[in-house]
Parts: C-alpha cells; structure tokens; sequence
C-alpha cells in the first residue's frame, strides 16, 4: 500500500484553507440555525421530536395503495403519501417519455401536418402555467364525466364516471408463487437472448429468441396456474344505488379522477420539454451520418433505429433525467386536487394536525431528496449503458 | 487579500452568535414585543381566510368585511387608533399556524376551533370564541337525504385539509359504522367546485362555512344542509404563545365588544354615554378607571372598539345575519337573552 497520497502536500497547505473555511462556514451556519430556531421554539413551548411518528393518525385518507385508515400511525400516513406520489411520478414519466418521444421525432416529420401539429403542442402545453393545466385537466374532467348511474361503461366489467373509473380488482392467491414464475421466466430470457447473441457472433447462426423470449413469458406463468396452484378471480364492480339520486359502485378498484388528471397534467406538460429533448438529440446527429447509413442500404426506420438512436440517446438522455426530476417535483401540486400525494398527506394534514412543523418539513424534504437522487443515479448508470464503449 | 477575507467571516459568524444570544433573552420580559412592533410598523398584521363571506370576505376593490375582521380591527382602534390599520394575509386551513408561529401574522382570525392540542401543543394561544359553531352536512336537495341516518356506506365527502373537519368526519362515520371516501382539498372554492360537479355526494365543514359558501355556488337552492350537527366548533382568533400581554390585548378586544352588547353601547352612542349612571359603561366608554394601563394602552381603547368597530350584535347584524347567512343569532345570543356568549366583566 502506498501511503504517499494520504499525507498533505505541505506546498499545498494553503490551498486547502478556502476549502476549510467554506465546510467550516457551512457547518456553522447550520449549527446557527439549528440553535436558534430551538431557542424560539422553547420561548414558544413547541416541542421537538420524532415521537408522533407513532401516535395515531386519527385521520383517512381516500386513496391508498395499502391497507390504512385512521387507527394507523402518522408513519403509516407517510408511507401511503409516498407510494402515491411514487405512482403519479412512474404513471407520469411513462406517458410523458411516450408522448414526448412521439411529439418530438413528430416535428421532425416530413409530413407538414405531423411536424406542425407537434410544434404547436410543444409550445401550447409548454407555455402554459402546469397549475393551471391542472385545474383545466381535474374540472374539465369532473364536469365531461357522467354520474355513476350514467357511467360509460365497458364490457360490463369496468365502469367510467365522475367519482372515477372502476376496473375489476384482482383476487389472488398463492400471488407470490407467480411473481416467482415471471422472475424465473425473465431469468430464462435473459440465457437465452445471451446464448442467441454468442451463436449469432462466433458461428453466424440465427436462433429466433425474440419468439423463444415470448414463448417462456407466458409458459412460466400458465405452469404456476397449472400446477403452482395459483388462482386469479375477478371482482367485478356493481353499481350501488344509496338514496333517491345517489349511486356509487361498489367493488372493484377505483381509479380516482385526481390521479388521472394529475397524471395527465405532469405528462402532458413534461412531455414537451422531452420532445425537444428528442428533437435537439436527432438534429445533434450529423447529417454525414444519414447519409452514410442510406447509401448502404438502410430504411428510413434502420436509420433512425440503428445509426441515430443509439448516439442521440447519450445528448437525450442527461436533460431527460432532469424532466424527470421536475416532474415527480411537480407531482406535489397534487394538493391542488386533493390528490392524496406525501405533500398533502403528511406536509399537509399530518403537519397540520400535530403542529410538528421542523420534523415534517425535514422527512418530507430527505424524501424528495432520496427520490430525485435514486432518479438521477438510475438515469446515469442507464446512460452509462448505452454511452460508446471502446472497443 | 486571504487575510482579510478570513477576518470578516470571523466577524461574521461573531455577530451571527451574538444576534442568536440577543434573541435567546426575549419572551420573558414584561414588555410586549408584539404590540411594540405592531405600533411602530402602523399596521396590525391579520391572518384570514382565503374568502369565508360573513366572516372574512374581500370585495372586489380587495377591502376585507366579516365578523373575524372585526376583531383584527378592533385590536387596530385600540392599539393604532385606526380600525382601517390592518394588512391582511388570506391563509388556507392548512397555512394558518405556521404564518401566525413564524411571525407572519399576529392575529389568526380565520374560523378557527379552540381545540386542546392547538392550544396545548403548537405554540399557540386562543385567546376566546366569537362564534360558537358545529360541524353540519349539506347535500343536494333531490337526493332523497333528509338526516345524517340516510348515509350508506360508499358514500363520499369532501372538505378542507388540515381542519378539525376531516377528525370530525371520521369519528362520525366511523362510530356509525359507515365506510366512506374522504376528499380533502385545500382551498374551500375547490371543494365547493367538487361538490358542485358531483364528484363528492356530501360536503361537510362547519355549519356557518356551509351556509356561508352556499351563497357562492351556482344554484344555492339546489343544496340543503342536514340538520343534525356532529361536533362543537367554537371559533375564535389565537396568537402566539408566549406574549402574554399581547394575548391579554385581543382577548379584552373581543370581550369589549360582547360585553357593550350586554350594556347597550353601541357605534352610534358610545361617546355620549361618558357620563352614564352605570359604571360598567362607564368603564366600557373610558371615563372610569384606568383599565387600558393594564396593557400599557390610553384610557380610550375601548371606546374606540365600540366606535369604529362596533358592539358583536351590531357585527353580528351586519355580516351574518343581515346578509342571510345565519339570520337566527341561536347559541351566539348573550346569556341574557338564552344564548352562550357570556365574557368575564372588564374591571
Ligand atoms: N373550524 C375548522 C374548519 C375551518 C376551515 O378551514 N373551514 C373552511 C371551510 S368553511 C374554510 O374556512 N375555508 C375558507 C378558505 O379556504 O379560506 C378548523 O378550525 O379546523
């Protein structure tokens, strides 16, 4: 081992001092605030502590992807705001990188009425305020959605209205037992698909994984129906008449109109800054490129597949990394439309309730924090893959 | 050059602690800090509600009229002189502490319920009711829900995030044995433009609120509210704690104004009652005994409460009852006519 580049440069003591100085200001700063917001807060007898994480909620919230209602703790009522507004963020990302990947080679199109019309979305959606396309989005939605006993029905099995759109909900049992069979399948893909890739390089045979891969997809999990013992029923919404003019369904799984709306706000609007993502990405590719992968003989869709994507994605993929930082930030308007996300639930009613201001607004902030990081981290190691590796 | 940079982040961080240590020393002094700043900024620094008709209200010249304005404008007349001294800041339920605890405001007078753990917990005071209020339901005319006992499970409700409301919904339903989807929006026009779209079949939130955002929905006769009421909202302006005198101030501003009702003093005749008989009114009007020392204010506070702001039936006629919202004055009747509103004497 070699110790040498542990010890300090004695040389270059002196510019280590700037460096000190800054982490020493940083610190004291925060120790400052630290110590001042505790002595106002003990003139003011406002206590402080973590404790209420433990106490009883006291109060439901409306949509919930696990079981809570008010008996459960404030540390529950953070869990449920989280994993709703990790839903809206992945619902969000996914249908902005669709629309945003559509509109942005859109206004590339040849096609005049195609490059036209990508480009006044573009600047429609994005010019807009998103709080506003919010509102737009929830109350033109509460007002074109008919009444449960009007709904818009589909099939008989799933239901469209105001109060929101009723799918049949999925009973299952032994549920484990087919996640395990999907993983298995996957891992089946993945040999295979490497195997294909072997052959096809050191012998130039062909073997059809792709077809392999959607075989195994769904041969795993019909075995874990067949003989995983794994049942799957359907609980099929009904509609519920409660009082002269009020009926609701009963059953099933409601996706509530502020979800939609809210989803479709995010991605809507993000999807614009990702299409001239896509659309700076394409132009960035120099046309010598094209036309060198023309005069070989590739289509239009071989160019764009082979030869464009594959550089454009490292020009798209950092600021497309920031879209989706900024849109799971902007999934806290939620509260707006009382879409039960973290920022209503526990930066809103629980930091209401229990006054516990500091220790709110510190969780809530490390989790937005946490999130973005995971985000970015995720995003690099995905541009990292697909960057140009020397050969 | 490195030198002298290094010296002023000392002097810096140096005048950073004693700033701190300074502040450190505040709070259990005599004096009252809040009325000392209220006086040299000239205005009374007044937490209201984003539009409450009745209780706080903003025209559309963006003038502010309700009984919960009149109390921040009582504290103006009796410490600035001028009831017209207020900067409002419209709050939603879910700001409404924080503003008032960060030193945004120095009067919350926003509908607010006097409950144990806000007054306990949070750093907060409350300082008395001017309104006693309890939590109602209001539904659409035609949907056959005549009473509370109507409800069935499936049922959905919206109201305001961060209020009692939403702990008093749940208990309800809950001891009813109801399961029902709460819709919690954080600005009550919301809630009513749910409510308007169908979106909930119920909303609920204090009576007075439900009365009083009825005069903003589309067709205000379409909507009843039920007449059961499901909890005890008593109303009333808070402050911080720790400025006793301060909290002493609004307290005695609000109870003038209840206690002129009692003794028929009003806007109108206050100043010629200086000579009265009765030396409750004359205490009240200022020509007897030096009760505005107390809280190191004239002789004439009280007199100028009653003058420019008025006596809380005079309020109460003026933007609650007179404006259709609650023309029965029911428990918010003086005690000695069968109401509640009963303050400690000002002596
Ligand atoms: N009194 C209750 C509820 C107060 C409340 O926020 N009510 C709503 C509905 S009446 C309101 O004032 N909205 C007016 C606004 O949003 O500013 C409490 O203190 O928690």
């Amino acid at each position: 081992m070699n110790l040498k580049f542990f010890s300090i440069d004695l040389k270059n003591k002196k510019r280590l001092i700037p460096q000190v100085l800054t982490l020493l200001s940083i610190v004291l700063a925060i120790s400052y605030f630290a110590f001042n917001a505790q002595v106002n807060m003990n003139n003011r007898g406002i206590a402080f502590g973590f404790g209420f994480l433990t106490q009883e909620a006291s109060f439901d919230i409306g949509f919930s992807l696990i079981d809570y209602d008010g008996s459960h703790s404030y540390a529950r009522a953070f869990l449920v705001g989280l994993l709703n507004t990790l839903l809206v963020s992945v619902i969000g990302i996914f249908f902005a990188t669709l629309i945003g990947v559509t509109v942005g080679i859109g206004r590339l199109s040849s096609n005049f009425l195609v490059a036209k019309f990508s480009e006044v979305y573009v600047e429609v959606f994005r010019n807009i305020p998103l709080l506003l396309q919010l509102f737009f989005w929830y109350f033109a939605a509460l007002r074109a959605l008919p009444l449960p006993e009007q709904a818009i029905n589909f099939y008989d099995i799933s239901y469209l209205t105001v109060k929101g759109w009723y799918v049949p909900k999925f009973i299952w049992t032994n549920f484990s037992i087919f996640i395990y069979s999907i993983l298995a399948a996957i891992v089946a893909i993945t040999f295979v698909s490497k195997h294909a890739k072997k052959q096809r390089e050191e012998f130039g045979k062909h073997i059809p994984s792709f077809y392999i891969g959607i075989v195994l997809l769904f041969t795993f999990p019909a075995l874990s129906f067949f003989i995983g013992g794994v049942t799957l029923d359907f609980e099929i919404p009904v509609l519920k008449q409660m009082s002269t003019t009020i009926f609701n369904f009963r059953g099933g799984v409601s996706i509530i109109p502020e979800l939609m709306a809210l989803a479709m706000a995010l991605s809507m609007y993000t999807a614009t800054f990702i299409a001239e993502n896509v659309r700076a990405g394409i132009l960035g590719i120099g046309k010598g490129q094209k036309e060198a992968a023309a005069s070989i003989g590739l289509t239009n869709t071989q160019i764009l597949k082979l030869v464009v994507l594959p550089q454009a994605l490292r020009i798209i993929i950092p600021p497309t990394t920031n879209q989706y930082l900024n849109l799971t930030k902007n999934s806290s308007l939620a509260a707006a439309i009382a879409y039960p996300d973290i920022v209503l639930v526990f930066a809103g009613t629980a930091l209401m309730q229990t006054g516990r201001a500091i220790e709110i607004v510190s969780i809530t902030m490390g989790t937005y924090l946490l999130i973005s990081l995971s985000i970015s981290s995720f995003m690099n190691w995905y541009n990292q893959s697909v960057a140009i590796k020397e050969k | 050059m490195l030198k002298t940079f290094k010296n002023w982040i000392l002097i810096g961080f140096a005048s950073l602690i004693l700033v701190a240590c300074q502040q450190q020393g505040g709070g259990n002094s005599k004096k009252s800090k809040t009325l000392e700043n209220t006086q040299k900024a000239g205005f009374v620094k007044c937490g209201v509600s984003q539009g409450l008709p009745g209780f706080s209200n903003a025209d559309t010249a963006g003038n502010w009229s309700g009984i919960d304005v009149d109390v921040c404008r009582a504290v103006a007349a009796a410490v600035l002189g001028d009831a017209d001294k207020v900067k409002y800041t419209p709050l939603s339920a879910k700001e409404r502490f924080t503003a008032l605890i960060a030193g945004e405001i120095d009067i919350l007078s926003r509908n607010t319920t006097w409950t144990l753990s806000r007054d306990a917990d949070i750093g907060l005071t409350f300082v008395g009711v001017n309104f006693y209020d309890g939590q109602g339901f209001m539904v659409r005319k035609n949907s056959g829900i005549n009473s509370v006992n109507d409800f069935q499970s499936g049922i959905s409700a919206c109201t305001n995030t961060g209020t009692t409301t939403e702990l008093n919904m749940r208990d309800f339903f809950n001891s009813k044995n109801i399961s029902y989807e709460p819709i919690a929006f954080e600005k009550a026009d919301e809630v009513v433009a749910a409510y308007d779209a169908g979106r909930c079949d119920t909303y609920t939130t204090d009576k007075s609120g439900l009365a009083a955002q009825r005069t903003k929905m589309s067709s205000p006769d379409d909507h009843k509210v039920l007449p059961e009421t499901i909890s005890k909202e008593p109303l009333g302006p808070v402050v911080r704690q720790g400025d006793a005198v301060w909290e002493d101030i609004v307290r005695w501003s609000l109870n003038v104004m209840i206690e002129a009702e009692e003794y028929g003093v009003n806007s109108s005749n206050a100043s010629s009652l200086k000579d009265s008989e009765n030396p409750q009114i004359k205490r009240l009007v200022g020509s007897e005994g030096e009760l505005g020392s107390a809280f190191g204010l004239d002789n004439e506070w009280s007199l100028r409460i009653i003058e420019q702001v008025g006596n809380y039936g005079e309020i109460y006629e003026k933007h609650i009852a007179s404006t259709g919202i609650m023309p029965d004055r029911g428990p918010n009747e003086l005690w000695t006519k069968g109401g509640i509103l009963y303050v400690a004497p000002a002596r």
